[in-house]
């Protein structure tokens, strides 16, 4: 499903982020990226998404060659995933239900099946009662959940999570780990750029570990 | 396309909103356009009103042919003869210097003056008509007439008419130039507006453009609060001018109910309503348009 082989990415200015990293996950795999910060842990997942282009080797996903991908192609290429960030990236001028609705607005879903699979999503994480509510009245833990639920909403083959306990006290962690073991257990791929130490404990994933750009050790 | 259409539907009713949202900005923004629109369009029915009124007055120019003061029968009678057999004269009409001294004194109200006059000072005359009314037809004919005996002057009367036509195409000339220059400045003042836009949504653009949206999508709702902003200041400025039309006419129905003459100002026709609405709403798609496409670019995750 996701295949890296010889990837390097350098940055302008000269900072070499990544280098010589190859690996493969496989569909319905949940998978770990470790390191320190600065490993090039978000390198990796931006290339993943096309934010950001290797300077070299190939990245494959879904069978299409991401480095060679056409900038119109790339909202589709992203439209496979489903992404959750440290900091959420919440839009704090609409409801929780206007936000999950964006990826389903975006994709051009009618309003009833859309309203329909925001509930869901919604539910899923346990903010159905919010719907209404603005992000900025939830707290940091609700934030997090809002934004799996806006990454999970159109039902994306493989979701990607940078950094997803970062600003979690362990409770919450706990909470958001189990949530990304269930979607693990229905077939979605899933991809969490972490140095959560407890979490990896919990989930006992394949563990992808950076050090200094390249690959420490391939488990 | 179901999809497609209520995409659209949606991002009419969420731009619609969003002017809602900030009523003073959207208010001012709105009058500034209609008001730079309603200069070129005001001096357009100006000069349009003048344009009818003057094809009115002078719908057919004649020229006068005055005969000398001490000119004969015989030598008037002459002239008659050659106007009658000259195949470019339409018609023509003899007036007589005492006719001609009886109708001056009906109209212009100087009887006393006039009566008190030794000697009639006015020469026989004749109004000619001519088949081609082209100003230089015309002027051919004027310059003819001068030429034979005994006639002293001729005038072409048209001549202020197409003194008037010339400057009214100037005008016109003007209203052009004016509307083009507002129409720049319309489209640059709904580039300032998206510029703006744009940088204060800076973070909902980037969030979307992560989540898969197309730059078409991202593009829409600019476009669309353009093109809106546009109709908006072209309905102001119909409004403007309509208004002052209004104005003028109700004015005028007393002067014209004093002076029994029925002289209205036209409003603007449908088809230019229509126009007012439409180019304003081209005008600001299009540089919402450059602008968006500018900005957006500097946006990246």
């Amino acid at each position: 499903m996701i295949s890296l082989s010889h990837v390097s990415k350098r940055y302008p200015g000269g900072r070499e982020a990544l280098h010589d990293v190859g690996f493969t996950i496989d569909s319905g795999e949940l998978a770990f990226i470790t390191g320190h910060s600065g490993a090039g842990k978000t390198t990796l997942l931006k290339l993943l998404v096309a934010i950001e282009r290797p300077t070299a080797g190939t990245i494959i996903v879904n069978g299409q060659n991401i480095g060679t991908l056409q900038a119109r192609a790339v909202p589709f290429l992203r439209r496979k995933f489903g992404l959750i960030f440290q900091d959420h990236k919440l839009l704090f001028d609409r409801t929780a239900f206007e936000n999950v609705a964006l990826p389903l607005d975006i994709a051009g879903y009618g309003a009833k099946d859309a309203a329909r699979r925001v509930r869901a999503a919604l539910d899923k994480v346990g903010l159905l009662k919010y719907e209404k509510a603005l992000p900025i009245t939830l707290s940091g833990g609700e934030q997090q959940r809002l934004c799996i639920a806006r990454a999970i909403v159109h039902r994306p083959a493989i979701l990607l999570a940078d950094e997803p306990t970062g600003n979690l006290d362990a409770d919450y962690a706990a909470e958001i780990g189990e949530l990304f073991r269930s979607f693990n257990q229905v077939g979605v791929t899933v991809i969490v750029a972490t140095h959560d130490q407890a979490l990896l404990t919990r989930l006992t994933p394949r563990v992808i570990a950076l050090r200094n750009g390249a690959l420490a050790e391939a488990a | 396309m179901k999809a497609w259409l209520a995409q659209h539907a949606r991002c009419f009713a969420s731009t619609l909103v969003k002017l809602a949202r900030t009523p003073l900005g959207s208010v001012f923004n709105i009058t500034v356009i209609g008001i730079a629109l309603c200069l070129p369009v005001g001096l357009y029915v100006l000069i349009d009103n003048l344009q009818a009124a003057s094809s009115q007055l002078a719908a057919e120019p004649q020229i006068s042919a005055f005969m000398a003061l001490d000119a004969s029968r015989a030598e008037i009678a002459q002239i008659e003869t050659r106007l009658k057999q000259n195949p470019r004269v339409q018609r023509y009409r003899f007036v007589p210097r005492d006719q001609a001294l009886q109708e001056l004194k009906q109209s212009s109200g100087l009887a006393d003056v006039i009566d008190s006059l030794p000697q009639n000072p006015l020469p026989d005359a004749f109004v000619v008509s001519a088949r081609d009314n082209t100003p230089q037809a015309l002027e051919a004919m004027r310059e003819e007439i001068a030429q034979w005996p005994r006639v002293v002057h001729a005038q072409l009367d048209a001549a202020w008419a197409r003194r008037l036509d010339a400057t009214l195409r100037f005008g016109r000339a003007i209203v052009l130039i004016l509307g083009g220059l507002l129409a720049l400045a319309l489209v640059a003042v709904t580039f300032n507006t998206i510029r703006l836009q744009v940088l204060t949504q800076r973070d909902e653009v980037e969030v979307i453009k992560l989540i898969g949206a197309t730059d078409s999508f991202i593009r829409r709702p600019f476009l669309y609060y353009g093109a809106l902003q546009g109709a908006a200041g072209g309905m102001v400025a119909w409004l403007i001018v309509s208004g002052g039309v209004w104005l003028v006419n109700h004015n005028l129905g007393e002067l014209s109910h004093v002076y029994a003459s029925l002289f209205q100002l036209r409003n603007l026709t449908l088809t230019d309503s229509v126009g007012l609405l439409l180019l304003p709403l081209a005008l600001g798609w299009f540089g919402a348009w450059l602008s968006v496409g500018r900005h957006l670019k500097l946006i990246e995750p």
